[in-house]
């Protein structure tokens, strides 16, 4: 049996295959292409965050602030975490990651390219189903339960039954949703439903996505691309994989409790009827902190990246600092009850807690001083990429000064549900992984439009976003050990806190305005930025030895890998003082290799577009909208119609054929591709050699197709 | 699972990567099912928090255990992994009809199994009153147990599809023979856990007094 006999002899099966319109990214299994999706909907999540954010300082720009009702301001902060964390800084680091890894380990594609597209798809869906609370979610206060709903303002209605308040309708029982508030009984009403069964799907696109990764690192390496020499991008990647792989269950496990409470009647958390609340905190921060490792890491090996080019040296301490991260990933297996100091867990408990936490502190520091050690006597060269960078340290130690400080058990007693914690998260979070993501946008793009962005507007962008970051989450320190609880949404006058408060809304208008300058570089530099050639950067690592914009077969001959840093190392040698000296061009190294190593006569090999993981996905939103409305017939009706649309797309998917029929070539060589894109035979029919191939970027991935 | 199979795999494109030498979906599913060992783990550690807590209203499931009948069905699931067994080694050795003859076995034993399940559930909700809404851990235990049923109706449903194209193509290429593999381990998956339930939630967990 071979593979011809599993090709049915239909057509309804024909894997599509369209490269242009809305069809061909619907359809498509490229790493890039899902990468630059994830991509735009990150950033889109996070100006809606942003503007969330705004609003909620406007309201406090003021004391006795009128702007907002306290049902809408806990919605907004809500969702504002929420998004930030799930639908901004992951998608964000997962379109990088998806981009970046094949072409920093020299392969073609990922492990599994539909289930890749499936992941993409699965968050997408997943993140409008979160985002419909704000139409079809509602909130109600949790009137006449224990006599408390409705009479204190803290639990004013969001909107009640019937009406219907759109900033309020929506989930409101923080990023963590503690149990037994966004349980049925304090959070009636659908919005925490949203938010529980929104971030199962969302969580389900990361897991797939982590194994995908994993496979991919672990098999897909290019020749002599071994593991300590793989780029340290690719070794966060790695790390994180392992982060989600293990912490995603364990949140999975929670959300269907919480689910199952409040759709079902089962009794988890329910406190009035022996549930045990506390059990909620455990599983959420033994997914959550490792979680924040899954924010930053990404962001540390992106740094790891950058600092190094524009030093022109190379890492100090490389396998320190990979080390360093996988110690991070251990350890913050074992740290989660620090979230939990004011919970009543025992001394003992707490102490262990405190201390385990604190030694996290020290492959963290390992991490900071490798990276200064990078740039110490380092020929600094300040690209906008590398302002990030630094900023990146500064700004991230800064945050893990403050983690430590809460670290300290009694310490933390103060400090916990205040405005302290605020600008810790923010300072590792933002002034963390955002600006660590921002540089890696600002180097990786011109691999991914072939022009660079626009230096001079970079550089406004990353003052301006420093000035406005600290502006924003510097005085949160002092506000908070002033006693500013978190998450209120009045404050009086006489507390004092007002003049600060309208510092931090100043400084937050201020990022504001950064994005949009950065925004308005992106799309100028997409089309009118300098050209970047191939290596613009004078980079180090391999991805830089495939074409600018990449071409759908990222590389034409997929390099050798001889040592760390190997592009770098072709380009220089030292001469007998040590210094290095260049020996060859970027270009003519990479005309060399494609000169001796092209073979015209072995097409290259991508895998087909599909449809079925867009209507896999599809089905699991619907789904999940019938779970919340199971009582209705409808609703049941809904989760039919999910199961049909997802469990088609399962057979479709099975029986897809591996390859479209190719003519001449009889013989399906490896079974699971096909030779769509034959550019290597062209362009040496052509001959115009790889030079001329190069020479016209972009288009030529179009004209090899069908 | 069924994510897992098919994938149009890129390895042997060009074999002359660095790897660990074990096939992409393998390898895939391997990391899947360390993944699925967490999401069992969280489980059965809420149902042990809530087991032998006192003072909960209504019955508790350790109260009502059918130690006997559940050591039944046990085994049949236990049997199902060595029928597992036996049918991966028919394909290995190219036996078609043995091959096809233990898939349909496996896939008879789980849903014995289930069937098993279902009972259980039956008795306790209509005989004993103890519902999902009775008291945490009655939640715990339908909860975990339910999930694990659905584990298994899962791999039921693999395992006859493998089956069924198996009939219908006179036997498995070498591609499906891999999904044959994949399925395997997925159901030994399932199978451990079991043991792991049965073990520390039926045997090991005694009502509080
Ligand atoms: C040296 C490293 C770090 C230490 C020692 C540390 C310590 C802590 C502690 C003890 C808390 C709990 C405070 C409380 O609620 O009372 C906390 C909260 C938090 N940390 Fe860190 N942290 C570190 C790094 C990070 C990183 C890298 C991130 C994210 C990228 C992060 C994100 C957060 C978040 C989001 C919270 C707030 C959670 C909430 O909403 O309650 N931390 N940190
Ligand atoms: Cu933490």
């Amino acid at each position: 049996m071979t593979a011809t006999a599993e090709r049915p002899a239909t057509t309804i099966f024909r894997r599509p295959s369209s490269t242009k319109g809305l069809w061909s990214w619907i359809t498509t299994v490229d790493h890039k292409r899902i990468g630059i999706m994830y991509g735009y909907a990150a950033f889109s999540f996070f100006i809606i965050g942003g503007l969330e954010a705004l609003l909620l300082r406007i309201q406090l720009s003021q004391a006795n602030g009128e702007f907002l009702t306290a049902g809408a301001y806990n919605a907004l902060f809500t969702m504002h975490g929420t998004t930030m964390i799930f639908l901004f800084v992951m998608p964000a680091s997962s379109a990088l990651m998806n981009y970046l890894l094949p072409l920093l380990i020299g392969a073609r594609d990922v492990a599994f390219p539909r289930l890749n597209a499936l992941s993409w798809w699965i968050f997408f869906f997943g993140a409008i189903f979160l985002y419909s609370t704000f139409i079809f979610g509602t909130s109600m206060a949790p009137v006449g339960v224990d006599g408390i709903g409705g009479v204190d303002g803290n639990l004013a209605p969001g909107g009640g039954p019937g009406s219907f308040n759109f900033l309020a309708d929506s989930p409101d029982g923080g990023w963590f949703g503690y149990q037994p508030n966004a349980g049925p009984l304090y959070s009636p009403g659908t919005a925490m439903d949203y938010w529980a069964l929104g971030l199962q799907i969302i969580g389900l696109a990361s897991l797939v996505s982590s194994v995908n990764f994993l496979v991919t690192v672990l098999n897909l390496r290019a020749k002599g691309m071994r593991l300590l020499r793989m780029p340290v991008f690719a070794w966060m990647t790695m790390i994180t994989s392992f982060l989600l792989l293990f912490s995603l269950p364990i949140i999975a496990v929670a959300l269907f409790m919480v689910t199952f409470d409040r759709q079902f009647g089962s009794l988890f958390f329910a406190a009035n009827a022996g549930g045990d609340p506390i059990l909620w905190q455990h599983l959420f921060w033994l997914f959550g902190h490792p979680e924040v490792y899954i924010l930053i890491l990404p962001a540390m090996g992106i740094v790891s990246e950058i600092l190094p080019t524009f030093s022109r040296k190379p890492l100090f301490g490389y396998s320190a600092v990979v080390f360093a991260g996988a110690a991070i990933a251990f350890l913050g297996f074992g740290v989660w009850a620090h979230h939990m100091f004011a919970s009543g867990i025992t001394p003992v408990a707490q102490a262990a807690f405190g201390l385990a936490t604190m030694t996290i502190a020290i492959p963290t520091g390992i991490k900071i001083f490798n990276w200064l050690g990078t740039m110490w006597m380092g020929r600094i060269r300040l690209h906008t990429p590398m302002l990030f960078a630094i900023g990146f340290v500064a700004m991230f130690t800064i945050g893990g000064l403050s983690g430590v400080t809460h670290a300290v058990v009694p310490s933390d007693w103060q400090q916990t549900d205040t405005y302290y914690i605020v600008a810790h998260f923010h300072y590792v979070i933002f002034g963390g992984a955002v600006f660590g993501l921002f540089g890696g946008l600002y180097y990786w793009f011109p691999k991914i439009t072939g022009r660079l962005m626009n230096e001079r507007l970079g550089k406004v962008h990353f003052w301006l976003m420093l000035l406005g970051f600290n502006l924003t989450f510097g005085p949160m320190h002092w506000l908070g050990l002033q006693g500013m609880v978190r998450r209120t949404w009045k404050y009086a006058p006489e507390t004092g806190l007002e003049p600060w408060n309208l510092a931090v809304t100043v400084g937050a208008f201020i990022i504001a305005l950064s994005i949009f300058i950065f925004m308005i570089n992106w799309f100028t530099s997409r089309r009118r930025g300098r050209e970047s050639g191939l290596d613009p950067w004078d980079a180090r690592t391999i991805e830089w030895m495939a074409p600018n914009p990449t071409p759908e077969y990222n590389f034409a001959v997929p390099p050798v890998v001889t040592s760390l840093d190997h592009f770098w190392h072709l380009k220089y040698q030292e001469d007998v003082e040590g210094r290095a000296v260049r020996v060859a061009d970027a270009d003519e190294i990479v005309a060399n290799i494609e000169h001796e190593q092209l073979n015209p006569s072995s097409p290259i090999h991508l895998p087909n577009p599909s449809y079925f993981p867009f209507f896999f996905a599809l089905g699991l939103p619907l789904m999940f909208y019938g779970v919340i409305y199971h009582r209705t017939p409808w609703g049941k009706a809904l989760i039919l119609v999910g199961l049909v649309i997802s469990l088609a797309a399962i057979i479709g998917w099975a029986m897809e054929p591996l390859e479209e029929p190719h003519g001449g070539d009889g013989e399906p060589a490896d079974h699971e591709l096909d030779d769509r894109v034959e550019l290597i035979a062209s362009s040496a029919e052509g001959g115009g050699g790889p030079e001329g191939r190069r020479a016209a970027p972009g288009g030529e991935t179009e004209s090899g197709d069908d | 699972m069924t994510e897992l199979t098919h994938e149009a795999s890129l390895e042997h494109a060009h074999p002359e990567h660095e790897g660990t030498g074990v096939e992409n979906r393998k390898l895939g599913m391997w990391l899947f099912l360390s993944s699925e060992f967490l999401f069992f783990g969280a489980l059965i550690s809420n149902y042990l928090l809530y087991s032998n807590r006192a003072g909960f209203p209504g019955v508790y499931p350790s109260e009502i255990y059918d130690i006997p009948f559940t050591s039944v069905s046990s085994f049949v699931l236990l049997m199902s992994s060595l029928t597992m067994v036996l049918a991966h080694n028919a394909q290995t050795r190219q036996d078609v009809n043995g091959t096809r003859t233990w898939l349909f076995a496996t896939a008879a034993l789980g849903s014995i199994f289930l069937g098993g399940q279902v009972f259980e559930f039956t008795e306790f909700i209509v005989n004993f009153d103890m519902k999902l809404s009775t008291n945490p851990a009655a939640s715990a235990f339908y909860v975990l147990t339910g999930f694990h049923g659905t584990h298994v109706a899962i791999g039921v449903i693999m395992l006859l599809s493998l089956w069924g194209i198996s009939r219908r193509r006179g036997g498995l290429s070498d591609r499906q023979g891999l999904n044959l593999e994949l399925v395997g381990l997925y159901w030994h998956f399932v199978d451990i856990i079991w043991i792991v339930i049965f073990t520390v939630v039926y045997l090991l967990s005694v009502p509080p007094v």
